[in-house]
């Protein structure tokens, strides 16, 4: 699905918990996320905490989106 | 004894009815075999006979693809084929597409066998191999002898009903097909075998090749996230309440979109996840975790971003194939070509 929004012309950027599939796949913008029971946030530590790393996660995967890549790349925090 | 009819397709070129110039030829029947035919019929031996040879230009075929095609079964009905042959095309783009398309038509048409050979590279290989038994061949006509020979008995199996095994054993490019069968030795022994084989730097072929991924070059960058519209996707199996279109849990064969308009969270009264891949206590409690409608509503309001969809678009990512997610991706990106999305956030669990 990453593959065929960027053919079509769309710049998208993958938060993906299993970052080796998102490599094989073919996604050029990549995001870690947090684990795969919970990929934004962590429920773990509490609901404001867990925001706060939802939102640091979508502020990196939109760093990413205005970001140049010539390759596939891995946005880490 | 009767003999098995095979009716056999070849272009202009190897019918030795010109090169280039006779590429606009329109179908034509010959009684008998011709070209490549002669020696297919050599190899078949008594017991088969090539009833009639079809010849068409690549050109023509190529820009009356529907016409001709009609055409040539028409043509060929009268012989009453119990096998159908096309080429080998080698590397010959046109060629290949023609002897798949006459092919594939001439299966549906007379439930017949019908068989082809092909370069791995042919355009047609990627388009009929797992439709068609394509017999892998060189890339020009200097591998006519051997594409011949793995044809012909090929051919004979099929015409007599024996049982095609592996690409490998046949000669035929891989289909993507898998078949189900006993081996003597468990996994865990086989397993362990390859491994030995490897360590020794033995030749170890894989029982289970990873399908190849095509690459898409990277877009430029957003100039400019705030000043975009920004949809959410994803393969977290997000639902509302209900699973209303039946996505599967697993496999997905299809995608939903669903509404988020006037929400400023994912509400766990309003959505659940269906998704089989893992441990959903989190999610169930609050699926802000895969679609983070929570803070991008935050983000909006704040002009982070320019704007977000109404909707998310979602499926189910565990054990769902690459084709189908393809198909999903092709299908759904015309609708945010339509609402001028200017970037996507897809997440995965």
């Amino acid at each position: 699905m990453v593959k065929e929004i960027e053919r079509a012309g769309i710049p998208v950027v993958h938060i993906a918990t299993v970052v080796p599939i998102s490599l094989t796949i073919g996604a050029n913008r990549i995001v870690p996320a947090v684990g795969i029971p919970y990929p934004l946030g962590d429920p773990n530590l509490g609901e404001d905490k867990s925001k706060k790393i939802r939102r640091e996660l979508v502020e990196l995967a939109l760093k990413a989106l205005m970001t140049p890549v010539e390759e596939q790349t891995v946005f880490e925090k | 004894m009767s003999k098995t009819i095979i009716v056999h397709y070849i272009n202009n070129f190897f019918a030795g009815a010109g090169g280039e110039e006779a590429a606009g030829m329109a179908p034509e029947l010959r009684e008998g075999a011709v070209g490549p035919g002669l020696a297919l019929a050599e190899a078949f031996g008594e017991e088969y006979e090539i009833a009639a040879t079809v010849i068409c230009g690549d050109n023509y075929f190529g820009e009356h693809m529907e016409e001709a095609t009609e055409r040539i079964l028409k043509l060929i009905r009268p012989y009453g084929p119990q096998l159908f042959i096309a080429g080998p095309a080698f590397n010959a783009g046109r060629y290949g597409v023609a002897c798949g398309t006459i092919a594939r038509a001439v299966e549906e048409q007379f439930h017949i066998p019908v068989l082809t050979g092909m370069y791995e590279e042919n355009p047609g290989a990627d388009m009929f191999r797992r439709d068609l038994i394509i017999i892998k061949t060189k890339n020009s006509a200097a591998g006519m002898r051997q594409a011949v020979r793995k044809m012909a008995a090929a051919g004979e199996k099929l015409a007599k009903g024996g049982e095609i095994l592996g690409p490998e054993e046949e000669g035929y490019l891989e289909r993507g097909i898998r078949v189900n069968y006993f081996h003597e030795k468990r996994g865990s022994e086989r397993a362990v075998d390859l491994l030995v084989r490897k360590m020794r730097g033995e030749e170890c072929t894989t029982e289970y090749p990873m399908p190849v991924f095509d690459r898409v070059p990277p877009l430029p960058p957003v100039d400019d996230v705030s000043k975009v519209k920004i949809a959410v996707v994803t393969s977290g199996g997000i639902v509302p309440q209900g699973n209303p279109d039946h996505i599967e849990s697993s496999s997905a064969t299809k995608y939903g979109i669903y509404s988020i308009k006037g929400m400023d969270h994912m509400d766990k009264a309003d959505f659940m996840t269906i998704h089989g891949g893992y441990d959903r206590a989190f999610v169930t409690e609050d699926p802000d975790l895969v679609v983070p409608l929570d803070v991008l509503r935050e983000m909006e309001s704040e002009g982070v971003i320019g704007g977000l969809a109404d909707y998310f678009i979602t499926t189910t990512g565990t054990g769902t194939s690459t084709g189908n997610a393809r198909g999903f991706g092709r299908d759904f990106v015309k609708k945010l070509l339509d609402d001028n999305i200017g970037a996507v956030i897809l997440t995965s669990t």
